[in-house]
């Protein structure tokens, strides 16, 4: 049986249902797995996505786009395949796209987030593993050295340096990409024991209110404006996008410490390049140990590597019996803490 | 470990000075004095010894991290850090091992050099099983020989100062020496950097070298040639000799205590009065000859221990002596440098002759004969000028000869040919797009590429180093190799080396800007760190005196 995705100019492709999966190029049809910018690109005659992200699609692709959305688990015919969605735990309405085709499973997982150290993110449906034939997995942190610390630890960690700041008279400044990860650091800050107020970047305000128009409970966080009077507050956390770094916003903050949240983080150049006081290792997307046993639960026999560390995780796929090989594609650009201007 | 951990951290992590001297203070206002002894010996430079070799290291991580040897590679490449590669591969913790600093440096750590290669691993893993990876990270740069800090011994001296509230000048006195290799400090000591003088006894306690600025001007700039001291700049090994209470000690530039190198040094020392010290120059010297033996010879004594009656005769070194600090038991430095000067001629030691031509022109003839007299310039000295701390604009220049040679850092090898098949032995250099403020800049730039301080390629060359040499050079650059493509390995740049060429002419063929002719390679320079490296601005000077000199020499 030939092979049921392919790679194509355009991007993934899947001859039986003629669809395309997150495309670079304009297509007919495109599955999107989630709507950061580099999977969920203008320009397609007609998109469907997990139901809880059309929100976050439609925000990025405008009225015009035609949107349709379908649940975790429902599943739909297309062509001659079976497509269903299930959750990636990347962000809100990731998906991992499910085809099935003569009783052959495939799956193309997009982004996804799986810790070795066994957390789930809280602020969108997590990861479960699908069984399948054929797994197409990313590689973003497909090296060893990516091992997530518990999110416990490192929320505790922000919140020590938050503590601190406050002490200090300053505010803390957190930035970290707006779509994904700023939620996630409003549901794990802004507890009822915080140090201080949280206040948050216009851009993540918009982001929140489909989150929770979805459903999602995040708690209530002021939005900064012009308006805002940082003098008049004690202790205050900012969460923004990486973008503000060194910007007159950012200055209007008044005395503050910096910080970045990414799993890029977790080198110490990538972390001195960033120039922030502090950097924490925190990231959307699975580590080392979460790429190797999300593979596993999918009792794949075939893994195709896309985005990311493809060379190191296929050859190591392979020495572990497995049939590995790789796609190149065109999703992020980052590698190893490099550009951080993609969310991630 | 763990308050040194996070003051390493919060060092680390900023670049501000005043941030690091507030993390140091705090820190010294906790710690125990065992422990702060540690910390300060670490952060003003002390490097232990290597106590496991990287390449144990490297196969223990593997281990215990379950990794085939080229996955650990593939990440090892990407942070560019071996510490921080092994710190980030191995599983959690099981247990924690809360232990003060000095018991994990004086327990643990250094008793692993005497261990055989079983228990050496048992310790290791041990120790990896019961440390966070902040502490790991910390653990392998200190059993690997590769400690380093962004903190420069001036600022820890300035925590010193400002937490104890003693002069910051008589800490910088005290600390020379501190940070010896295999002197591990203690309670004791550390308490007597803070301690006044009191007791009057000082044992070998060296005083902090003066250091000379390079004059790029015109001497004339300098004002009266009368008020100024002129001496050779001589090419050998800086050092302080002290003779106390019927005891030798003599001391490198780098406040390390060579006395049992140099015996002949010493012995002739020993005939000096008790309470002298004198700065001078250590130099090979045959007997009778007028001038220095070349720097090579005296090579092959630096980093000798066990000295063979040969090798003595071969190489016979003397101090000649340029300075006194201390004569009668007194402290000298704050008399003006004619003084000081009277007073050492009156020793009647061998002392560096002064030039006695009258005018700056008749001294700019004599700095022309620099070169045969195997020296490396002038140095001028304002009459007047006390023997400082460090270095002060304005009393002391280096005026050397216009050498068409640069300091540069090797960036980039590939294998010979023939003969030297599988050797590195051909070598790409580059200088500092600008002079590096320390050594912990130079590092964060190399950490950090694509900044505005970089290493600049500028020249390849092959020639010019003895077999022994390239042997060494070959394992440096296998052990430091970063990248491969095809036959050429990048490098961690580590070396530098005296690069000689005879012209240098502007080019829109090279990067730099700059193409010099016959490069080849003068020495290795074991003694130079990284970050004092030659700048693009150093060759960019030589290219307008260069462009002369080249003409003169020829092309042959």
């Amino acid at each position: 049986m030939p092979d049921l995705v392919t790679r194509r100019p355009q991007g993934l492709y899947c001859e039986p249902g003629d669809f395309y999966i997150d495309p670079w190029l304009p297509v007919a049809r495109a599955v999107i797995t989630h709507a950061h910018a580099d999977h969920c690109r203008p320009g397609h005659a007609a998109y469907l996505g997990q139901h809880d992200g059309l929100g976050l699609m439609r925000a990025r692709l405008g009225d015009e786009a035609v949107l349709e959305g379908l649940a975790y688990g429902d599943s739909r015919r297309i062509g001659d395949v079976s497509v269903s969605l299930h959750p990636a735990g990347h962000v809100l309405g990731s998906a991992q796209v499910r085809i099935e085709h003569r009783g052959e499973v495939w799956v193309v997982a997009g982004d996804y987030f799986v810790s070795g150290a066994g957390d789930c993110n809280t602020t969108c449906a997590p990861f479960e593993p699908v069984r399948c034939d054929v797994f197409v997995t990313e590689s973003t942190f497909g090296l060893p050295i990516y091992r997530w610390a518990p999110q416990t630890e490192v929320l505790g960690d922000m919140r020590a340096w938050w503590a601190d700041c406050a002490a200090q008279g300053r505010h803390a400044l957190l930035m970290g990409y707006s779509l994904g990860k700023a939620q996630r650091l409003i549901a794990g800050l802004a507890t009822a024991d915080a140090p201080g107020p949280v206040l948050v970047h216009g851009a993540v305000a918009r982001l929140n209110a489909a989150y929770r128009e979805a459903g999602v409970a995040l708690p209530d966080v002021a939005t900064v404006t012009p308006e805002t009077r940082f003098k008049t507050l004690r202790g205050a956390l900012v969460i923004a996008p990486p973008a503000v770094q060194g910007s007159r916003w950012a200055k209007a903050i008044g005395p503050h410490s910096d910080a970045f949240a990414s799993g890029w983080m977790r080198l110490r150049g990538a972390r001195r390049r960033r120039g922030v006081d502090r950097g924490f290792v925190f990231s959307d997307h699975a580590d080392w140990p979460g790429l190797l046993s999300a593979i596993a639960d999918t009792g794949a026999r075939r893994v195709i590597v896309t985005h990311g560390d493809e060379g190191t995780l296929v050859r190591y796929l392979t020495e572990l019996g497995l049939q590995a090989d790789a796609f190149a594609t065109e999703y992020g650009d980052e590698t190893h803490g490099g550009a951080e201007t993609t969310e991630t | 470990m763990k308050r040194f951990v996070a003051l390493y951290l919060a060092i680390d992590a900023s670049t501000s000075t005043l941030a690091k001297v507030a993390a140091l203070k705090r820190y010294l206002a906790d710690a125990p004095a065992r422990d702060a002894a540690w910390a300060v010996y670490l952060l003003a430079g002390g490097t232990p010894r290597r106590a496991v070799p990287t390449g144990e290291l490297r196969a223990l991580a593997c281990e215990a991290a379950s990794l085939p040897e080229w996955l650990f590679e593939a990440g090892y490449a990407v942070t560019g850090d071996l510490a921080e590669a092994i710190a980030y591969v191995l599983p959690d913790p099981e247990d924690r091992l809360d232990e003060p600093l000095v018991d994990w440096m004086e327990q643990r750590i250094l008793p692993l050099r005497a261990l055989d290669a079983a228990a050496r691993r048992e310790a290791v893993l041990a120790a990896w099983r019961g440390l966070s990876a902040d502490e790991r990270f910390m653990f392998v740069k200190l059993v690997g020989g590769g400690f380093r800090v962004g903190v420069s011994k001036l600022l820890v001296q300035r925590a010193l100062a400002e937490w104890s509230g003693a002069d910051a000048a008589g800490i910088a006195q005290r600390m020379m020496g501190y940070t010896q290799i295999d002197t591990p400090p203690t309670a004791e000591r550390f308490q007597a950097l803070l301690a006044e003088d009191a007791s009057g006894t000082r044992g070998g306690q060296p005083y902090p070298f003066f250091l000379a600025h390079a004059l790029t001007a015109e001497p004339a700039t300098l004002g009266d040639r009368s008020d100024w001291l002129a001496e050779w700049k001589y090419d050998g090994i800086r050092a302080q000799v002290v003779k106390r209470e019927g005891q030798v000690w003599i001391w490198s530039r780098g406040e390390e205590l060579v006395t049992e190198r140099f015996p002949e040094v010493a012995l002739t020392a020993s005939t000096w009065p008790d309470g002298t010290v004198v700065d001078g120059e250590l130099l090979a010297w045959h007997p009778g000859e007028g001038e220095p033996a070349p720097f090579a010879l005296l090579q092959k004594r630096i980093g000798r221990t066990k000295l063979s009656k040969a090798i003595l005769a071969q190489a016979p070194v003397r101090l000649l002596a340029y300075d006194l600090l201390e004569s009668e038991g007194m402290d000298r430095r704050q008399e003006p440098l004619h003084m000081r000067r009277t007073r050492l001629e009156a020793l009647g030691l061998a002392t560096s002759p002064l030039l006695d031509a009258g005018a700056w022109p008749g001294l700019a003839a004599a700095r022309e004969g620099s070169r045969e007299r195997r020296v490396e310039g002038l140095m001028l000295k304002h009459r007047d000028s006390a023997y400082g701390i460090g270095r002060t604009v304005g009393a002391w220049w280096k005026w050397k000869v216009a050498p068409l040679s640069v300091d540069a850092v090797l960036i980039y090898a590939q294998a010979g040919h023939g003969r030297r098949a599988n050797l590195y032995t051909d070598y790409s250099f580059a200088v500092w797009s600008r002079a590096p403020r320390d050594a912990a800049e130079a590092e964060a730039a190399l950490d950090a590429p694509g900044g505005e301080l970089a290493l600049v390629p500028f020249a390849k060359a092959y020639s010019g180093l003895t077999d022994e040499e390239i042997k060494g050079v070959d394992r440096v650059v296998r052990k430091t190799t970063v990248e491969k493509f095809g036959p050429v390995r990048r490098v961690r740049p580590s070396m530098v080396f005296e690069l000689g060429f005879e012209g240098i002419q502007a080019s829109t063929r090279h990067k730099s800007g700059i193409a010099v002719r016959f490069p080849r390679m003068l020495r290795i320079r074991d003694d130079k760190p990284l970050h004092e490296a030659d700048t693009l601005a150093t060759l960019q000077q030589l290219m307008e005196v260069g462009a002369n000199a080249g003409e003169d020499v020829g092309d042959e």
